[in-house]
């Protein structure tokens, strides 16, 4: 089967339940195409040999009751795997082998899949391109000169170029939702609490979750039924019930009421995203939802807010990256000069600025300043959300307020790439789930994606909407295999 | 009640100045494992054999709380008195160093779980209270070795992560005698709560000293320098005197004091500055955004308060009234827990009065000359009950009974089988009583002549023959009553 690779999951799933394709013939496919998309730069650490030996291994005794039978996996390179190296895209971390693993992924291999290797990524996740990665920049299988998207560029290239039948990656602003919409896939942010955060390298404690990324909305909630489970291991995991999402999953949406926020108008936004939210709007009513307008009036806050919060909870969780007891270490004269040295040279400069900026919002005489401010606004941004969910089930809104721009572009000008976060930021702060879907295409012919923002652990619900608007939509996304030689 | 017997002041010209001294005691709390982890807290370990991966700091490791330790903390705000927070929120107190993983301490900032209360001093000339500030929970760090190596430093993680509660007095302590108490009272509160065993050798409980001083009668406070991580109430005594001395030796020069940390030399007894508070850390401090804010039930809080003992003021005070003890006897066997357990399991078959003296003074005494702990005590309280049973029965004599106390002492031998042995059962017969006196007065038979005549001092020396004669185990009661009749 030479079309192994443009399969989906559900089909990939189904075929090896069935039989006609074994875990190996699949993930030797996958590992073929990898290997021949080097360009993409997509993956920091293959693990093909071993995936194939496991990919044998599961076909000899294969369970298929199993969700992702013997399906292969490369995966974000924020989450810790036992016995394979774990960078977050940084120098400081380029040496270290975890000795154990991820929640989220342990729950993906408990249901039969097979880890390929870990996806590029920006470093600690911090940026909107992937072009911060001390594995350099990762390509956009829609044009070689694009950016993926970031943080989560390794595994939305990966999905989209079909080196990986999905992926997961991690959101704290939108890592997720922003790539997906950079290269025509499917993004879930999940609620805070729902996925662990056991074993992922942390960026911003507070709005950090992983989530799945995949071609379609049936292969994100059937991803994200798999990983969205209680851990006790996890103080801030919440112990709610869990929908079995891909079975649940419809495209009845009759009724839903959709809210529209007059607030994501913002200055200067280039027609096509304003004619993509129109159109979006149109498919919605299509499928039978009601459209209301809303407000959410804090929104202008929320990207200022974001880049107090999320910075001062990086600049102490990065504390740990010292030199003392794991990663990379530079010789020094004494102990300070021993770290100075090891996180000057260990930290690329996107993450130096972010701990600038959050040691700084959290020192004696500013804090009250900036950081208490920005918790006050966060909550009322939360508030904002809160109100207008007595009026609606859902939101819809662009995912972001362009289509991919071109590596090297805003690489001098971090403030216009935070800019770029400003319609999935408002998400994370408010602990909300959001979905991004693929939507339509601007002028260039590159992707553009619509964002369906849902109620706290309300993730079926904006899953069924993307589920019937991507009926309506029908997206095709346009890849033409550039980089294969 | 004077006060003035035991006031503290510091003498110099024509000015008296009064020491003004806050504690934050540093208490590590009992139990099995760590305050996010489950590593184990067993004090000795090999280097780095307790330490988990969050203990560490690995990449995504995160802390959940050790409920246990909530507990000890409630428990031990009950035992203070003070007003338990039912929601307390853990910040993160950011600072680089080896033995410090994280880069912060997982610390309670804002809000603690334990505000405030107090604690009762018996001092000498009086009751005084001190009265606490706060209690919070944080881990501790690991420890940096530097010693081991010429070049390098080693780091032992074992009790990084450890709970400790922070336990933070007003300055309401006067004298180093007073901080002697107060340490002692706190320890023993602990003790009998079993929240920290208050072993000081091993680190359990330390303190930082704030020392202040100002002119008597001054309601200002003056500038205060804390003295940091003390571990013995000798040195923190020491380094108060000291640290008191050159703040009014710098005020009576007509200088200022600095605000500042200092480190006690315990070999050159000095203070000695560490940082002043320009170079104070920053430590952006921030709430944990790993942990929600612990929140507690009343429910919660009621069950554990069902838990706590009979705490040092309450035993004193039954002691006094059940017992009729002195004040100063209840303060002593209440000082702790095992001590109090000793003296009412001797109780619980003997007399009272004597037991007491014999815990006070014979056992203390002895203890004290082998250098042991009343848990160490060779003679247990069963044996000693004994003791004291055939001093009141009239089995043996007082000064008998010291004799087999101190063969008691030897190993823990059953006193009633000792006195059998040596025979040294108090002589009680009259018949054999009357005759050995009878035998005295024949030979000295001039002395009984002069008694008669009025030298009425001669009848010690009547008591003393015939107890000699016994070999000491004449009942001295009868002795009396016969002589009198006889002479």
């Amino acid at each position: 089967m030479s079309d192994i690779t443009k399969q989906s999951l559900s089909e990939l799933a189904e075929n090896i339940k069935s039989k006609k394709l074994s875990s190996s013939e699949v993930t030797k496919a996958f590992v073929e195409r990898s290997e021949k998309s080097k360009e993409l730069n997509t993956y920091i650490t293959e693990d093909y040999a071993n995936a194939l030996n496991k990919s044998k291994k599961f076909d000899e005794k294969p369970n298929l009751d199993l969700k992702l039978p013997g399906i292969p996996i490369a995966v974000k390179d924020l989450f810790c795997t036992r016995d394979l190296r774990t960078t977050a895209g940084s120098k400081i971390l380029n040496n270290f082998v975890p000795t154990y693993e991820s929640t989220v992924t342990q729950n993906i291999w408990n249901e039969g899949a097979i880890l390929m290797g870990k996806l590029n990524c920006d470093e600690f996740a911090m940026g909107s391109s992937n072009e911060t990665s001390f594995f350099g920049n990762v390509q956009n299988p829609i044009d070689k000169n694009l950016v993926p998207g970031g943080s989560s560029g390794g595994s939305s290239s990966a999905v989209a170029a079909q080196l990986t039948p999905i992926t997961i990656g991690t959101d704290t602003g939108g890592s997720i939702r922003q790539p997906a919409s950079f290269t025509g896939t499917v993004g879930l942010k999940p609620t805070y609490g729902s996925c662990s955060r056991y074993g992922i390298v942390a960026f911003a404690s507070s709005l950090d979750q992983a989530g799945p990324m995949a071609q379609n909305v049936k292969d994100c909630a059937l991803l994200q039924e798999v990983i969205s489970t209680y851990d006790e291991k996890d103080s801030t995991s919440i112990d709610f019930k869990r929908n079995e999402y891909s079975k649940e999953l419809t495209k009845d949406i009759k009724g839903k009421k959709i809210g529209i926020p007059k607030e994501y108008r913002v200055d200067g936004m280039p027609k096509e995203i304003e004619d993509l939210w129109k159109k979006g709007i149109e498919y919605a009513k299509d499928c039978g939802a009601e459209i209301i307008d809303i407000s959410l009036p804090h929104t202008n806050y929320a990207l200022p807010t974001y880049y107090i919060v999320a910075p001062a909870e990086a600049s102490s969780n990065l504390a740990r990256y010292d030199g003392v007891k794991y990663g990379f270490r530079a010789e020094g004269e004494n102990l300070i000069d021993m770290y100075e040295k090891t996180r000057s040279e260990g930290f690329g400069a996107e993450v130096q600025r972010r701990i600038m900026i959050g040691t700084y919002v959290l020192s004696s005489g500013y804090y009250d300043a900036y950081y208490l401010k920005a918790q006050k606004v966060r909550k009322l941004i939360k508030n904002d959300f809160d109100e207008a969910y007595k009026k609606v089930d859902a939101i819809l809104t662009p995912s972001t307020p362009s289509s991919a721009f071109k590596i090297g572009e805003k690489t001098n000008d971090p403030v216009s790439m935070y800019l770029n976060d400003i319609f999935t930021v408002p998400v994370n702060l408010a602990g909300l789930p959001g979905i991004s879907i693929p939507a339509g295409h601007d002028a260039k012919g590159y992707p553009l994606g619509l964002q369906i923002i849902g109620k706290a652990f309300d993730e079926q619900n904006i899953l069924n909407i993307a589920y019937a608007m991507e009926e309506k939509i029908n997206f095709k996304n346009n890849i033409t295999d550039w980089w294969i030689k | 009640m004077s006060k003035n017997k035991s006031e503290y002041l510091i003498n110099r010209h024509d000015n008296q100045y009064e020491v003004v001294i806050g504690l934050e005691v540093h208490a590590q709390v009992t139990s099995e494992s760590k305050l996010f982890s489950t590593s184990a807290t067993k004090f000795g370990a090999k280097p780095n054999t307790q330490v988990s991966l969050v203990d560490a700091a690995f990449p995504g490791m995160l802390p959940v709380i050790n409920e246990y330790c909530v507990k000890q903390a409630i428990k031990t705000g009950i035992g203070l008195k003070a007003k338990i927070n039912k929601r307390s929120v853990f910040d993160r107190k950011n600072y680089f160093y080896a033995d410090l993983p994280q880069g912060y301490q997982i610390s309670q900032f804002k809000d603690p779980i334990v505000g405030e209360g107090k604690v009762i001093l018996d001092m000498p000339d009086g009751q005084k209270e001190v009265g606490i500030e706060r209690l919070h929970l944080e881990q501790d760090a690991g420890k940096s070795i530097h010693d081991l190596d010429p070049k390098n430093t080693f780091v032992d993680l074992n009790r990084s992560g450890v709970a400790l509660m922070e336990i933070v007095s007003k300055p309401d302590l006067r004298s180093p005698d007073e901080v002697n108490a107060y340490i002692k009272k706190l320890r023993s509160i602990m003790r009998y709560l079993g929240t920290c065993d208050g072993n000081m050798q091993e680190g359990s409980l330390r303190a930082d000293v704030n020392v202040s001083v100002r002119k008597k009668g001054s309601k200002e406070f003056g500038t205060r320098c804390e003295i940091k991580n003390v571990n013995s109430i000798k040195f923190m005594q020491m380094a108060i005197e000291y640290e008191a001395n050159r703040q009014v030796d710098l005020i009576e020069d007509g200088q200022t004091i600095d605000q500042e940390t200092r480190l006690f030399d315990t070999k050159k007894n000095e203070t000695r500055s560490m940082r002043s508070k320009e170079d104070a850390h920053d430590y952006r401090y921030f709430p944990d955004p790993d942990l929600l804010p612990l929140e507690v039930s009343d429910d919660f809080i009621e069950n554990l308060k069902s838990e706590i003992p009979e705490l040092p003021d309450e035993k004193k005070k039954r002691f006094i009234e059940k017992f009729k003890l002195s004040p100063y006897e209840a303060n002593i066997l209440v000082s702790d827990i095992e001590t109090s357990n000793y003296f009412e399991n001797v109780i619980k078959k003997s007399d009272v009065k004597l037991a007491t003296n014999w815990i006070i003074g014979e056992l203390f005494a002895a203890l004290n000359e082998k250098n042991l702990e009343i848990t160490e005590s060779p003679i247990s309280a069963g044996n000693l009950s004994k003791l004291i049973n055939l001093i009141k029965d009239g089995t043996i004599s007082g000064k008998i009974a010291k004799t087999v106390f101190e063969q008691m002492m030897e190993g823990d031998k059953d006193p009633k089988k000792i006195v059998e042995e040596k025979g040294l059962k108090q002589e009680s017969d009259p018949k054999a009583l009357e005759a050995l006196i009878d035998k005295v007065i024949d030979d000295n038979r001039d002395k009984a002549t002069e008694y008669k005549s009025g030298k009425v001092k001669l009848f010690g020396f009547f008591v003393g023959q015939v107890m000699k004669v016994s070999g000491g185990k004449a009942n001295p009661q009868l002795v009396n009553e016969i002589l009198k009749k006889k002479l």
